[in-house]
């Protein structure tokens, strides 16, 4: 392993290099807010479509969900499909009306014919929650992984990411975070495409050859459900926070406002869901080839949650070099979804919070821009701290509860707000409030927190009870007082979210 | 961008002329028909995977070819719905937006 930890840091430096180039280049196109929120606006439909990829699929997916497969079958396939079906979700109601009405931040277009003030206070303060708790589990995650990967000091591997993210994201602004995402989806399908092919072939390119023999090894009931998840209403939970919740993700919402307009934004969907079906589809051979050629003992003897499963698989097929690029993708995953989480943090805090809460809307375009920076060294630096801090804890239910919040707190008001007449201010106010507040209640009473047997709420993910206690929420608010002019101003939004007359 | 901005504003378009002009809402009741249908659609047949994985596992374990069993067949089934469902949005959407260039044109 020692000689492999050297060849994976070169190929590390290598990427590293290659991003601080494209940051310097990206620094000098980045003189505006637009440039820095947005990337001017000029990034083609397909290139965004596989930046969405590259935002999106995390070091979980690639090497938990492998794992996961490998350990557990059929139900850690089971769990990567709820990753691409919810993008039907932001293709056929969110990604285009969000591209036409808004500017920068989510609450863009929740705020557009309400009173903007209290609405932004509270989505940023949404946007910034998920942004934490998914980056706390990130940067966790990274730090065990990279340890694994490189040997490096699990604080050292926190601080590292977290520095290399802080740096694309002040310096290059959107325009560096989506050239790290493209190159990052590029790495991670290259090889798992090679994996894919490598393991087909020890199998003469017979699927079917191949499932057998992992039946054979063990037992038909590997490819059956209920190895993992034996809480069936748990594990449709789990699905209503990942198919609702992806279309609430801020990192991946604000990505729509980087391109030209909304034929371009919905492409960007469909680009961004051929690649990440190939990956997750990809993801059974990378598992199954995983439990048959690497082993369960040898698996679980480097780590006992299965991450290790696609490395190990690489070092089988493809000797040392193999291990090494698996290693630098693993790297290069994990640094597009952070850095691509900072910006989002930041564009909340600094567009949403400062410049229309603190500054009533009247901060200048230099003012923003510095605000921005600073926010995004902020949004890093607490991360970072944080991560410090749980790195000893099993912070993986964060992910889960970063998609609860996205469903029950940023969801109804999305919906709402696009197809809704009568939804006003308090409404939003209120259902982003029971949302949040739900989901963050349900989860410190869940067994994550509590324990098996002493929590009071029975399921880990809090979805499927926190997603109608948020739209409760939004319609209750809602009756509670009436804005004749939010429900007037309807007309503009409905009129502009369908055809993008007067979008930015 | 700035001086093609502050024209836009200041002849703000007619938004309630459009929004009870004939064209659009022709183009509303095609896009909220296609969007109930697709969406309860994909809601539906996503469900049934979490669904059935959990309360009727008899049916998802019948073996179709050697090991591979109905389990991994529906599974997989969802990510070509979800690709074949995309391109037909798409398709529809081309079409949408013929009738969005001419209520361009005309406001």
């Amino acid at each position: 392993m020692q000689s492999a930890h050297t060849s994976a840091f070169i190929t590390f430096i290598a990427f590293v290099a290659l991003t601080m180039l494209i940051t310097y280049w990206a620094s000098k196109r980045t003189s505006s807010a637009e440039d820095f929120y947005t990337a001017g606006r000029s990034i083609p439909g397909w290139q965004n479509g596989i930046a969405i990829a590259g935002d999106y699929m995390s070091a979980a997916s690639f090497l938990g969900i492998a794992g996961l497969i490998a350990l557990f079958g059929f139900d850690g396939f089971l769990y990567s499909v709820g990753w691409l079906v919810a993008y039907l979700l932001i293709l056929l109601v969110v990604a285009e009306p969000l591209r036409n009405t808004g500017r920068y931040t989510l609450a863009d277009m929740v705020a557009y014919r309400m009173r903007s003030r209290s609405i932004r206070s509270i989505a940023a303060l949404n946007t910034l929650a998920i942004v934490t708790f998914y980056m706390i589990a990130q940067l966790v995650g990274a730090g065990l992984i990279i340890n694994l990967l490189i040997g490096l000091e699990v604080e050292v591997a926190i601080i590292v990411v977290g520095i290399l993210m802080i740096f694309y994201v002040v310096f290059g602004g959107m325009l560096a975070t989506t050239w790290v995402q493209i190159i990052k989806a590029f790495l991670l399908m290259g090889g798992t495409v090679i994996l894919t092919f490598l393991v087909l072939k020890e199998f003469n390119f017979s699927v079917i050859a191949m499932f057998d023999q992992v039946a054979d090894e063990f037992g038909q009931s590997f490819h059956e459900p209920g190895l993992k998840y034996t809480s069936p209403l748990d594990n449709i939970s789990l699905s209503v926070g990942l198919i609702l919740g992806t279309a609430g993700l801020p990192h991946i919402l604000v990505r729509f406002y980087t391109v030209p307009n909304a034929k371009e934004a919905r492409k960007s969907v469909v680009w961004a869901m051929f690649i990440i079906g190939a990956f997750y589809v990809m993801t059974i051979f990378l598992g199954l080839g995983a439990a048959t050629l690497v082993g369960h003992k040898a698996i679980k003897a480097a780590d006992i949650s299965g991450n290790m499963a696609a490395p190990l698989l690489a070092e089988v097929l493809g000797g040392e070099l193999l291990l090494a690029f698996i290693a630098a993708v693993g790297f290069a995953t994990i640094l597009a979804v952070v850095a691509g989480l900072v910006i989002s943090g930041a564009g909340a805090f600094a567009h949403d919070f400062y410049a229309y809460v603190i500054r009533n809307g009247n901060a200048s375009e230099e003012e923003q821009i510095n605000v921005a920076r600073w926010a995004s060294v902020g949004v890093g630096i607490v991360s970072i701290i944080l991560a410090l801090l749980a790195k000893e804890q099993n912070v993986a239910f964060l992910v889960s509860l970063a998609f609860a919040v996205a469903a029950s707190a940023n969801l109804p008001v999305i919906l709402f707000s696009i197809f809704w007449r009568r939804f006003n201010t308090s409404g939003a106010v209120i259902g982003m409030l029971a949302g949040l507040i739900s989901s963050l209640v349900l989860v410190v009473l869940s067994p994550n927190v509590m324990g098996e047997g002493s929590a009071i709420f029975p399921l880990q993910n809090p979805a499927l009870v926190s997603v109608p206690i948020g739209f409760l929420g939004a319609i209750i608010g809602t009756f509670l007082t009436r804005d004749y002019i939010a429900e007037e101003k309807h007309t503009e939004l409905s009129v502009r979210a369908t055809t993008g007359i007067g979008a930015e | 961008m700035a001086p093609q901005q502050q024209r836009r504003k200041s002849t703000a378009p007619d938004w309630q002329a459009i929004a009870s002009s004939e064209e659009f809402k022709k183009l509303m009741a095609r896009k909220k028909r296609f969007l109930v249908i697709a969406t309860i659609f994909f809601i539906v047949y996503y469900f049934s995977l979490p669904i059935a994985a959990g309360y009727f596992q008899d049916i998802l374990n019948v073996k179709v070819m050697g090991s591979v069993n109905l389990a991994y067949l529906f599974a997989l089934s969802q990510f070509f719905m979800a690709w074949i469902l995309a391109i037909i949005y798409v398709r529809h959407a081309n079409k949408t937006d013929q009738i969005i260039e001419e209520i361009k044109k005309k406001y």
